[in-house]
């Protein structure tokens, strides 16, 4: 099964941790990941740029280009992990490993479906 | 649980947008600000134990209006009270809060707090350490510490600086669109005069200053946070990050600046560079080129080339050339200069920079650019005579050994093209100062 592993927190408060602090959380975020490796497989995983850089395109017939994130909130889309587990409870407890490296935020675990027709069942 | 700064993180995070509204509430800075401390101090108190809240800052406002309500109330000068009937228990009203911050004042407070740092009448060393001090939270010991002088005597330039907002009369009524334009523009300037502080530096005082750059570029971000669409405030950050992107290249072992043609790229930070790329390419899309825009559409060109050699000078040409029409001064023309130097060699440059000799005399860069043109073309006596007034001008033992370094390739009589014009990096931004 194919999960996305979502990580939500304030961009802002991230922004001001002290830089040996976001160091040492990018440190044991890998050392999760490992961990994570050894019953899941992991696929993409990328930070994602601050909402500063986003642009929305908004539905309709002529398509409405605005500046910023999609939605205003508390917290913003970080970053996030594509993995492929045997079960729910991996999946979970992947989730598990990387939230326990935070006080704040925290970690959505959504499961993918299949996005083609082709594709293989996730 | 982690034992990261996640607190301190909240705290700093949220200090723009509290200030901003106790700033109102209050309409005085030393009541915001010791509303704010007594806030954060409540805060250090009861977060701990289950982290912070959800929304700390409208937490924050909602404790600190109400510590620093009785001594208010006692104080005669100030007329405005906040009205009671807001006022009632945190936990029941905290929600609530949170509820109205968000869509009413939020972007014009923080607007305000940043504007007030930036009065006209305060000369620009003052606007940054207040800036730092009250939109950043830098404390006074930090501030003193990257302007080089003591403690006393920084929180005694902070005091004036405050003394004299006061006295300035800021205008608290919610800004109509050519005021609000007006403060973006004074805010903007103000943030890249925090930004060429710490850039500027050279020798051992570039990496005690470098946090004046990250304080700079995460002011950036608030103010285009609050204001997405504003292609200037994109431009400004695009300028912030791309220059930024160079500080681990700019610097020698000896702390002295290393021209752009010389620096080596592969430590230029790949991450700063593509954001300054998306924010330049976001803002183009506006076709309302300003300043900062060209600016940073010159950096971005810049940053683009892998080597030197890539560089698309007639781009940067081009760029300079809007630039002049946009915001006319002999220094952008000079740095034009220098792209056409390279796009259509030393004649072309050197014509269009001698009409400035009366304005640009005294100035550092021109005769070194003069110099250096000069040398192209062979001219080597005039060349020597631009460059003996150059070193006689230099402010830096960089600058100084730069020219040194042309005077010996003339006196070596090296071949005259050998030597290139090598002053290429743009003087960007010191046209404004």
């Amino acid at each position: 099964m194919r999960y996305a592993l979502l990580c939500y927190n304030s961009e802002a408060m991230v922004s001001h941790l002290p830089k040996a602090d976001e160091e040492a959380m990018m440190a044991r975020v890998r050392a999760a990941e490992t961990k994570i490796s050894e019953r899941a497989r992991i696929g993409p995983s990328l930070r994602l740029m601050p909402t500063t850089a986003a642009t929305t395109v908004k539905a309709g017939d002529d398509p409405l280009v605005i500046d910023g994130p999609y939605a205003e909130t508390k917290e913003q889309l970080l970053g996030f992990w594509i993995i492929e587990c045997e079960s729910h409870e991996d999946a979970i407890e992947a989730g598990r490993l990387l939230a326990r490296e935070r006080e704040v935020g925290g970690i959505e675990v959504r499961p993918l479906l299949a996005y083609n027709a082709g594709d293989e069942t996730p | 649980m982690s034992e990261l700064d996640w607190i301190g993180a909240a705290l700093a995070s949220a200090r723009p947008q509290v200030m901003g509204a106790l700033l109102r509430y209050f309409r005085d800075l030393d009541h915001a600000e010791e509303a704010f401390q007594e806030a954060s101090l409540r805060a250090l108190k009861t977060w701990p134990a289950k982290g912070p809240p959800r929304d700390p800052a409208a937490w924050l406002i909602f404790v600190g209006r109400n510590a620093a309500l009785d001594r208010v109330r006692r104080d005669r000068r100030l007329q405005e009270l906040p009205p009671e009937d807001q006022l009632s228990d945190i936990e029941d009203a905290e929600a609530d809060m949170a509820e109205r911050l968000d869509n009413s004042h939020y972007r014009d407070d923080v607007l305000r707090l940043m504007f007030v740092c930036c009065q006209p009448e305060l000369p620009a060393t003052q606007q940054i350490a207040l800036a730092l001090r009250i939109v950043s939270g830098l404390t006074v010991k930090e501030i003193a510490r990257a302007f080089l002088v003591g403690d006393a005597a920084m929180e005694q330039r902070i005091t004036r600086a405050k003394r004299r907002i006061a006295n300035a009369g800021i205008e608290y009524a919610v800004p109509d669109a050519v005021e609000r334009a007006e403060r973006l523009g004074a805010v903007a300037a103000m943030i890249y005069l925090v930004f060429n502080e710490g850039y500027s530096a050279s020798g051992g005082e570039a990496h005690i200053r470098r946090p004046l750059c990250e304080e700079a570029i995460r002011l950036g971000r608030l103010l285009l946070g609050l204001f997405p669409s504003e292609p200037e405030i994109m431009g400004l950050l695009a300028l912030l990050l791309i220059q930024d992107s160079r500080a681990a290249a700019r610097l020698d072992g000896h702390g002295n600046v290393i021209l752009l043609d010389d620096q080596d790229r592969n430590l230029w930070d790949r991450n700063k560079i593509a954001e300054g790329l998306v924010l330049v390419a976001k803002a183009i899309r506006h076709r309302n080129a300003g300043p900062y825009q060209l600016q940073a559409a010159i950096a971005a060109a810049h940053a683009r080339a892998a080597r030197p050699e890539n560089t698309d000078w007639e781009q940067i040409d081009s760029l300079y050339q809007m630039l002049e029409k946009l915001d006319p001064s002999p220094v952008v023309t000079l740095n034009r200069a220098v792209a056409v130097s390279k796009a259509r060699g030393p004649d072309a440059a050197l014509a269009m920079i001698e009409p400035l000799a009366p304005k640009l005399q005294g100035y550092f860069h021109y005769l070194g650019v003069t110099g250096a043109l000069l040398t192209q073309l062979g001219r080597a006596e005039e060349a020597r005579i631009a460059f003996d007034r150059a070193i006689a001008l230099a402010r830096t033992p960089a600058e100084a050994a730069h020219i040194r370094m042309h005077l010996d390739r003339l006196a070596a009589q090296s071949s005259a093209c050998d030597a290139s014009a090598r002053r290429s990096e743009p003087v960007v931004g010191k046209h404004k100062a």
